[in-house]
C-alpha cells in the first residue's frame, strides 16, 4: 500500500476491483465504510461476481475475468477524450512530456522488438531520447508526437466504451457511469484509492492490470495525496515483511536484486542499477545502492567481507535465469531436477497450480521437509485420500519429515503490514507439545550443516563457514538481536562532514542516511533502518494517537522507509508546496522546510522551487506513464487474453495472450479449448476462511463446512443443476466433484456477442482438517504465471460442468485410506 | 431436574408451581433471583498484546491466557479478541480473528516431530536430534553432489539448484531474516514465498 | 452469584414478585444492527461461537451461504442472506444478522411457566437462565420472532443472552466488538436511536427513500433494532416480521389461566412440584407429550420450532 488503511476513509472514490476487501480484508474495510459515511465516499465495484463487497457498493459493474487491461485503458482514454486529468500533476509529477525515441512503436498486438522464437523482446527502442548530457528530452507544451501523453492517447484511442463492452462484458452504461466517477476525481482537492489484491495479480497479464491502474492514478493526481493511491491489500500477515527482507527467488533484503552470471564482478553488478539521474537535479535514491549492499554483506559476513575480497560478493549465488520462481522450481522437479524441499508455513499442494502435476513433482523428490504448526496436504501428498488425493505410498520414494512449531501466540517478533507498519508482538502461551520456533529449527540445521562442513569439509564451504552468527545463544538467536541486526548498526565512529562523531561504534543506526559504503556499517535490510535505534524497538511503540485525524498515526509502531505512512507524499503538494486539498494536507512547504503529520518523502529542505520531482526513486523523479524497459511485455499495458479464453483477441487475433509469457511445454499440452470446456473459472477466498489452515479451526469449519461452486442461475438451468446439488467441475487438468450454489449474483455476460458464464471456485478445502474433505480449486488451475513475476494465473482459466450424483460414503470420508483402500476412519468404528 | 411438559402442563410442574409458591410466600423466587448472569470468563487471566496471524491488515488482538503467569503453570490460550487500541482494527476481528483460538487449539496442530521413510504408508514419531540430523545430512549430502561453483564461462556463480525452499508469509521478519541467512548462505535459489503466488 | 449492577431483574418467568428494582435510575440499552453497513462476514456469529463457547454441529453446504443452516442451541445468532431482484432488476443482497430481539414485551418470559427461567433486566436484556429451564418449548411458541431453540442434549432453551456477562461487567456484547464494519453498535436505546436517525438520513441522500428503524411496537419496541434500506417491507430480509406479534395462546396464559391457576389450583400444582423433587427426574413418552399437547394448546401447539425439545427418550 502507498497508504495506510486508516487513510481509505479520506477517499471520495474507492475503487475495489481485482479484489474483494470486504471479504479478504474486513477489519480493513471498515474504514471503506467510514469513507461512505463520514467523507460521503461513492464505492465503485467492479468483480465478475456480485461479492460481499458488491453488497454495499454504490455502483457494481460486472467484468470478465481477465480482461482488466481494457476496462482500465477505456478508462484512460475517457479521461483523455474528456479531459478530465489534473494538468498541473500530470505535467510536472509524471513522465507525460518526455520524448521516446524514434523507432519505438506498436503494431498488431506487438511493441518493437519482438523475438517470437525467445518470447521476449529486445527493449532498446522503449526509452527516452537523450539530450547531449544524458537527459531526457521533453515538450511541456505536449506538441510533439513522441511525447509520453501523445504516445499514450494514441495506444488507448483503441478502447472505445463500444470495444470495452465487448471485451469485458460489461454493460456499456455502467461503463460510462464509472468512467465519470473516476472523473470526478480529477479535481486536485478530490481522491480516489484503488484498493487491489489477487484478483490483479493472478493473470498472465498480472503486473500489467496493475500498471493500468496506477496510470490511471497518475493522470487524476491521485498517488501522494490523502485517500488516494496504489493499495495492494497483501494477503498474509508477513507477506510483506517476507518481501522486504528479499525472501524470494530473485532478492535480496529490501529489493535489492541477487546477482545474475552476466555481472561478473561487484562493480559489473552495481553498474547494472541504473543510478544515473535522467532529468536534471534528479534525486533517483537508488544512487546509494553500494551503501545498501555493501552494509549488507557486513551483515552477513562480519569481519570475512572487506573491501579486499570485494565484501564477500563472490559468496553470493548468481542467477542464470530471470528467477527460480515457483512454477520453475516445480517444472524442473517433474523433470527430476531437485532432489529436496523445505516447506516452511507453506502448501504447495493446495497453493500453486495444476495440483495432479505438484503431487507427481513431490512424488519425484528424494526428500521433503515440511516445517508446520499444522498438518498440511503437503506433508500428506504421498498418502492415499481417496480421489481428493489419489497416491500409492508404496511408490513413491521420498522421504518426509513433518516438524512441528510454534504459531503466532506462542513467539515474539515483528511483521510487517499492508501499509508497511513494523509492529511488534508477545509471547502468550507455551508451544504445544514439542513444537518449537521456526528459528529454533533454522538454527538448528544451520550449525549441523556448518559443523559438517567444517569437519569433513564439502562444496564451497566459504560462505557457510563466514556467515555471521554472534548470537548470545547460536543454537536459538532471540527475535530482538536479529530485529537490530536487520536495523543495522555502526562498525567504528561515524563521523558527519564536520569531524564530530554522530554515533559510536556499536550504536544502532538512526536511519538509512547513516550508512556507508566502506564497511563501517552494517545493516541486514537497509529499509528497517530506524526500526530499532538506540532510543529502542521502535516496532514495539503503541501511541495511537492521530493529529487532526488524518489516518496516519505517526507513533503506533513503525514504518518504512524513515516512518513514512503515504508514499510519494509530496505529490500531495502542487508545485509550489501547498496541498492540493487544503482541507487533507499531508506535508506542505512552510518557506523553510516541509512538514505536516507525515515524514516527508523527500529531501527534508529541498525547495519546491528546485523542481525536484516527488518520485524520488525514479531516475526521472516522476511517475511512469511510460514504464521504459522496465516490465517485460512492454512500457504500455495491453489487453492480452487469458491463456485459457472463451474469445479472441478482438483487437490482434495473431497475438491472443501475453507473448512475453513463459510457457513450458507440457504445461501448454495440459490447456483446453473452449470446444470442450466452455465456460470461465476463476478461484477466490470466502470471508470464513483464511486460504487452507483455518479448516483446522472449527470455528471456521462451522461457518463453510464444504467445498462447493458458484454458478449463475442461467447455467444451472441450462445444465439442470439444482440448488446445492452435486456437480462435476472438470479442466483439463483435472475434476473436482462438490456442491453447487445457484445465485442471482453471477450472470452471463455478453462477450463480442456470446452469452459467457462464469464459474466461482473457492479454495479453501483440502484432506486434512476439521472441515469436510475436498479436492481444492487448484486441481483445475493452469500452470502458467504472469510475464514478469510469474505469479499464477488462478483467476481466469476454462471449466466444464456437469450435473452429477452424490459420491458413496467412502469417497468422503475423513483421513487417508489402508493398502486395501478402505478409509481408516471407517475402519475404526467398523461402520462401511 | 428434568420434567416433561406433560409433567409441567398438567398444571403443574415446576412452572405453575414456583410461581405460586412465590406468591404465596415460599420464597424460592428470591434464591432464584441472586442466581443471575454467567460469571465474567476472563477475571484472572493474563492479556498478551499480539498481531492477528491472518491477513495484513494485522489487527491487534488481546490473548487471554489462563492464569497469573506463575512459575508453575503452563500457561495457555483460553480467549482472544481484538486491541482497541489498535488504529486500523479499533477492537475488531474479522471471522476468522474472532475465531483464532480455534486455530490455536486445533486438533490438527503438529506436536512430535514425524517421519515417513521413502515407500512406507505410516508416519513414525521422532526425536528433533534424528530428524535434524537426518535432514542435515541429506541437505549436504545434495549439496556438494550438484552444487555449482562455476558456470561454463567460468565465472563464479556458486549456486545450488537441486534443493529448494519455500518460506512462511506468517512468521516473523526477524525469523524470515535468520531464513534467507541460511538458505542463501548454501547457495540456494530456489527460494521462494508466498508473495509468489 | 455475580454482582447484577446494573441488570437487576425487572421481569421473572412465572413469578408475580415485585421485583426489586426500579427502572427509572437504570438506562436501557440497546443493540443496532445497521443492515446498510453489513458486509455480511459472520464475524459477529464467530465472535459469539468463542466467546459463549458454543461448537454447534458441522453441517453441510446446502446451497446458501446460512452456515449453520438455522438457529440452534449452539447458533444463538446466525447471519441470513436474500438475493433480492428489485422491480427493475436490480440485485441487491440483503444480509441480515438474525438472533433473539430482547423485546421490551417479551413473549417468551410471558409464556414461559418455569419460575425465574427467563428474566427482564432493568437494561431490557431478556436472559435464560438455564437452571431454571424445564425445556417445555413454551418460550418457542411465545416468541414471535422465531428465536429460542431447545437442546436436545440437556433439554434448555437457548438464545443470545446480549452478553449479559459482558454487559454486566461494562463491556459490549462479543458480536458488536468485533463487528468489522460497525454495523453493530451497543448503547443506551435512546443513543442508538439518535444514531439510527443519521444513518437513515444518509441511506434516504443515497436513494433509499425508504429507509427506517425496525422497533417494532407489537411487542413494545425491542432492545436490538435493525436500521433497514426497505424499512416498509422488512419480510425482504430473510422473513423479519413486518408486523411481530405474541401468540394469542401466551394472552390467554397470562390473562386467564395463570390466576386461575394461582386460586384454585394451588395445592395440586405444590403437590405436583413436590412430588417432582422426591421421585426425581420423570421420565416421558411419546404418548405423554401427545396429550399435553391436546390437552393445554389444541392445534396451535404442533409444528414450529421444537422437534429438538421433544421428549428426551
Amino acid at each position: 500500500m502507498t497508504n495506510t488503511w486508516q487513510d481509505i476513509k479520506n477517499a471520495n472514490v474507492v475503487l475495489v476491483m481485482g479484489g474483494n476487501a470486504a471479504e479478504a480484508h474486513p477489519c480493513g474495510f471498515k474504514w471503506v465504510i467510514e469513507a461512505k459515511i463520514e467523507n460521503k465516499a461513492k464505492l465503485v465495484v467492479v468483480d465478475p461476481r456480485f461479492t460481499r463487497t458488491a453488497s454495499v457498493a454504490d455502483v457494481y459493474a460486472p467484468i470478465r475475468p481477465g480482461t482488466d487491461i481494457a476496462f482500465l485503458s477505456g478508462v484512460m482514454r475517457y479521461l483523455l477524450e474528456n479531459d478530465a486529468i489534473q494538468h498541473a500533476y500530470v505535467k510536472a509529477y509524471t513522465n507525460a512530456s518526455l520524448i521516446v525515441k524514434e523507432g519505438f512503436g506498436f503494431e498488431d498486438g506487438l511493441f518493437t522488438g519482438y523475438n517470437e522464437e525467445k518470447r521476449s523482446y529486445d527493449k532498446s527502442s522503449w526509452d527516452y531520447e537523450l539530450d547531449e548530457q544524458g537527459y531526457a528530452k521533453s515538450d511541456d507544451t505536449w506538441q510533439h508526437p513522441r511525447c509520453v501523453i501523445n504516445l499514450l492517447k494514441q495506444h488507448v484511442a483503441r478502447y472505445t466504451p463500444e470495444l470495452v463492452s465487448r471485451i469485458c462484458g460489461t454493460p456499456q452504461d455502467k461503463y460510462l457511469e464509472i468512467c465519470k466517477i473516476f472523473a470526478s476525481t480529477a479535481a486536485p482537492d478530490k481522491a480516489l484509492t484503488s484498493l487491489f489484491a489477487l484478483g490483479w495479480t493472478q493473470h498472465s497479464v498480472g503486473a500489467q492490470n496493475i500498471r493500468a491502474m496506477a496510470m490511471v492514478q497518475l493522470l487524476l493526481g491521485n498517488i501522494g495525496v490523502a485517500g488516494g493511491g496504489m493499495n495492494a491489500l497483501r494477503g498474509h500477515s508477513n507477506i510483506q515483511g517476507l518481501t522486504d527482507v528479499g525472501l524470494m527467488s530473485n532478492l535480496l533484503p529490501g529489493y535489492m536484486t541477487i546477482p545474475k552470471d552476466s555481472d561478473v564482478t561487484l562493480d559489473k553488478y552495481l553498474e547494472t542499477k541504473q543510478f544515473k539521474p535522467l532529468r536534471p537535479g534528479q534525486t533517483s535514491y537508488w544512487q546509494n545502492y553500494r551503501k545498501f549492499f555493501v552494509s549488507f554483506q557486513k551483515a552477513l559476513y562480519g569481519d570475512a567481507a572487506k573491501a579486499e575480497n570485494n565484501w564477500a560478493y563472490d559468496w553470493l549465488p548468481k542467477l542464470d535465469v530471470d528467477g527460480y520462481d515457483v512454477l520453475r522450481a516445480f517444472e524442473r522437479m517433474d523433470n527430476g531436477q531437485m532432489n529436496g524441499y523445505i516447506c516452511q508455513g507453506f502448501n504447495p499442494m493446495q497453493a500453486f497450480p495444476d495440483r495432479g502435476k505438484i503431487r507427481r513433482s513431490l512424488s519425484k523428490l528424494k526428500y521433503l521437509v515440511v516445517i508446520d504448526p499444522l498438518d498440511t496436504e503437503t506433508a500428506n501428498f504421498w498418502q492415499d485420500y481417496g480421489p481428493q488425493n489419489p497416491s500409492k505410498p508404496a511408490e513413491i520414494q521420498t522421504e518426509v519429515f513433518q516438524l512441528p512449531t510454534t504459531c503466532f501466540a506462542e513467539e515474539e517478533g515483528s511483521l510487517v503490514n499492508s501499509a508497511r507498519w513494523l509492529q511488534w508482538h508477545w509471547k502468550a502461551a507455551d508451544a504445544p507439545g514439542e513444537a518449537k520456533p521456526d528459528l529454533w529449527i533454522m538454527a538448528g540445521l544451520y550449525h549441523r550443516l556448518k559443523s559438517m562442513y567444517a569437519k569433513d569439509g564439502g562444496a564451497f564451504p566459504a560462505p557457510i563457514l563466514n556467515l555471521s552468527w554472534s548470537y548470545a545463544d547460536p543454537a536459538e538467536p532471540q527475535p530482538a538481536e536479529l530485529a537490530r541486526e536487520m536495523n543495522g548498526r555502526a562498525l567504528v565512529d561515524i563521523k558527519d562532514d564536520t569531524g564530530a562523531v554522530v554515533l559510536k561504534a556499536g550504536q544502532q543506526l538512526d536511519g538509512f542516511a547513516q550508512l556507508r559504503d566502506d564497511g563501517t556499517t552494517m545493516s541486514g535490510c537497509w529499509i528497517f533502518a530506524g526500526s530499532w535505534t538506540e532510543k529502542g524497538n521502535q516496532m514495539a511503540r503503541r501511541d495511537a494517537s492521530d493529529p487532526r485525524d488524518a489516518g496516519i498515526a505517526p507513533n503506533w509502531a513503525w514504518a518504512w522507509p524513515a516512518n513514512r505512512r503515504i508514499l510519494y507524499n509530496r505529490a500531495s503538494a502542487d508545485l509550489d508546496g501547498k496541498a492540493w486539498n487544503p482541507h487533507k494536507p499531508v506535508i506542505q512547504w512552510n518557506g523553510s522546510k516541509w512538514v505536516g503529520f507525515d515524514v516527508p518523502d523527500y529531501g527534508p529542505t529541498v525547495k519546491p522551487q528546485d523542481g525536484v520531482g516527488p518520485f524520488i526513486m525514479n531516475q526521472e523523479g516522476q511517475g511512469r506513464l511510460f514504464a521504459r524497459g522496465l516490465m517485460v511485455e512492454g512500457p504500455f499495458p495491453e489487453h492480452y487474453e487469458p491463456f485459457e479464453s472463451p474469445a479472441e483477441n478482438v483487437l490482434h487475433p495473431k497475438v491472443k495472450s501475453n507473448p512475453a509469457a513463459r510457457v513450458f511445454p507440457n504445461d501448454r499440452k495440459a490447456m483446453g479449448t473452449a470446444q470442450d470446456f466452455p465456460y470461465v473459472g476463476t478461484t477466490y477466498r470466502l470471508t470464513e476462511h483464511f486460504h487452507y489452515w483455518t479448516k483446522h479451526a472449527l470455528i471456521n469449519a462451522i461457518l463453510q463446512p464444504e467445498e462447493f461452486v458458484e454458478i449463475g442461475e442461467a447455467l444451472a438451468k441450462e445444465k439442470g443443476i439444482e440448488q446445492g446439488g452435486w456437480v462435476k467441475v472438470s479442466s483439463k487438468r483435472g475434476q473436482v466433484i462438490c456442491k453447487a450454489f445457484v445465485t442471482k449474483r453471477i450472470k452471463p455476460l455478453m462477450v463480442d456477442g456470446k452469452p459467457t458464464h462464469v464459474i466461482g471456485c473457492p479454495i479453501h478445502w483440502g484432506f486434512t482438517g476439521v472441515a469436510r474433505k475436498g479436492y481444492g480449486a487448484n486441481t483445475l488451475t493452469p500452470f502458467v504465471g504472469d510475464a514478469n513475476t510469474n505469479t499464477p494465473e488462478f483467476k481466469a482459466f476454462l471449466l466444464n460442468i456437469e450435473k452429477t450424483s452424490a459420491p458413496p460414503a467412502v469417497d468422503v470420508a475423513q483421513g487417508p485410506r489402508d493398502a486395501q483402500g478402505v478409509p481408516k476412519s471407517l475402519t475404526k468404528v467398523g461402520s462401511l | 431436574m428434568d420434567l416433561s411438559r406433560r409433567g409441567f402442563i398438567k398444571l403443574s410442574g415446576a412452572g405453575l408451581a414456583a410461581s405460586s409458591l412465590g406468591a404465596l410466600g415460599f420464597g424460592l423466587a428470591g434464591s432464584a433471583l441472586a442466581a443471575s448472569v454467567r460469571p465474567f470468563r476472563l477475571t484472572a487471566a493474563t492479556e498478551t498484546r499480539n498481531t492477528c496471524t491472518y491477513c495484513s491488515v494485522a489487527c491487534g488482538i488481546l490473548i487471554y491466557s489462563q492464569g497469573d503467569r506463575a512459575k508453575n503453570v503452563k500457561s495457555s490460550v483460553i480467549h482472544i479478541e481484538g486491541d482497541p487500541d489498535h488504529p486500523v482494527n479499533r477492537g475488531t476481528l474479522c471471522p476468522k480473528g474472532a475465531g483464532l483460538l480455534d486455530i490455536v487449539r486445533a486438533p490438527g496442530r503438529l506436536t512430535v516431530p514425524k517421519y515417513r521413510p521413502a515407500g512406507a504408508s505410516e508416519w513414525k514419531e521422532v526425536s528433533w536430534d534424528f530428524a535434524l540430523d537426518r535432514i542435515a545430512t541429506l541437505m549436504k549430502q545434495d549439496r556438494d553432489a550438484h552444487f555449482v561453483e562455476k558456470n561454463a564461462a567460468g565465472d563464479t556463480v556458486n549456486r545450488w539448484l537441486s534443493t529448494g525452499m519455500l518460506a512462511a508469509s506468517a512468521s516473523s521478519s526477524e525469523t524470515a531474516y535468520a531464513t534467507w541467512k541460511v538458505a542463501r548462505s548454501l547457495g540456494m535459489l530456489a527460494f521462494d514465498n508466498q508473495a509468489r503466488v | 452469584m455475580a454482582d447484577l449492577q446494573s441488570q437487576d431483574y425487572i421481569r421473572r418467568s412465572a413469578t408475580n414478585l415485585t421485583p426489586p428494582s426500579v427502572r427509572h435510575h437504570e438506562l436501557e440499552v440497546a443493540k443496532l444492527i445497521d443492515v446498510s453497513r453489513c458486509i455480511g462476514c459472520k464475524a459477529c456469529q464467530s465472535a459469539c461461537m468463542e466467546w459463549n463457547n458454543l461448537r454447534p454441529e458441522m453441517e453441510e453446504f446446502h446451497g446458501a451461504y446460512e452456515n449453520p443452516h438455522d438457529l440452534n442451541p449452539g447458533t444463538w445468532t446466525l447471519m441470513r442472506f436474500a438475493e433480492y431482484e428489485d422491480e427493475q432488476g436490480n440485485l441487491e443482497w440483503l444480509i441480515r444478522k438474525d438472533g433473539c430481539m430482547h423485546c421490551e414485551d417479551p413473549g417468551c418470559l410471558k409464556a414461559c411457566p418455569a419460575p425465574g427461567a427467563i428474566v427482564q433486566y432493568a437494561n431490557g436484556i431478556v436472559d435464560f437462565i438455564s437452571e431454571n429451564c424445564i425445556g417445555c418449548g413454551y418460550c418457542v411458541k411465545g416468541c414471535p420472532f422465531n428465536i429460542p431453540r431447545i437442546s436436545a442434549q440437556d433439554h434448555k432453551s437457548y438464545k443470545c443472552t446480549l452478553c449479559s456477562d459482558r454487559v454486566g461487567v461494562g463491556l459490549e456484547p462479543a458480536c458488536v466488538k468485533t463487528c468489522p464494519t460497525g454495523a453493530i453498535m451497543f448503547g443506551s436505546k435512546d443513543d442508538m436511536k439518535d444514531w439510527a436517525g443519521e444513518r437513515i438520513a444518509e441511506l434516504k441522500e443515497r436513494g433509499f427513500q425508504n429507509a427506517g428503524l425496525y422497533d417494532p411496537p407489537e411487542v413494545g419496541g425491542t432492545h436490538v433494532m435493525y436500521v433497514l434500506h426497505h424499512a416498509d417491507k422488512p419480510s425482504l430480509y430473510s422473513g423479519l416480521p413486518d408486523k411481530p406479534h405474541i401468540s394469542a395462546l401466551v394472552g390467554a396464559w397470562k390473562g386467564f389461566l395463570k390466576p386461575l391457576a394461582l386460586a384454585g389450583l394451588a395445592f395440586a400444582a405444590v403437590s405436583t412440584f413436590v412430588h417432582s423433587i422426591v421421585s426425581g427426574p420423570n421420565e416421558t413418552t411419546e404418548e405423554d407429550e401427545e396429550a399435553a399437547r391436546r390437552e393445554m394448546s389444541g392445534p396451535e401447539m404442533s409444528g414450529r420450532g421444537n422437534s429438538e425439545g421433544k421428549g428426551k427418550s
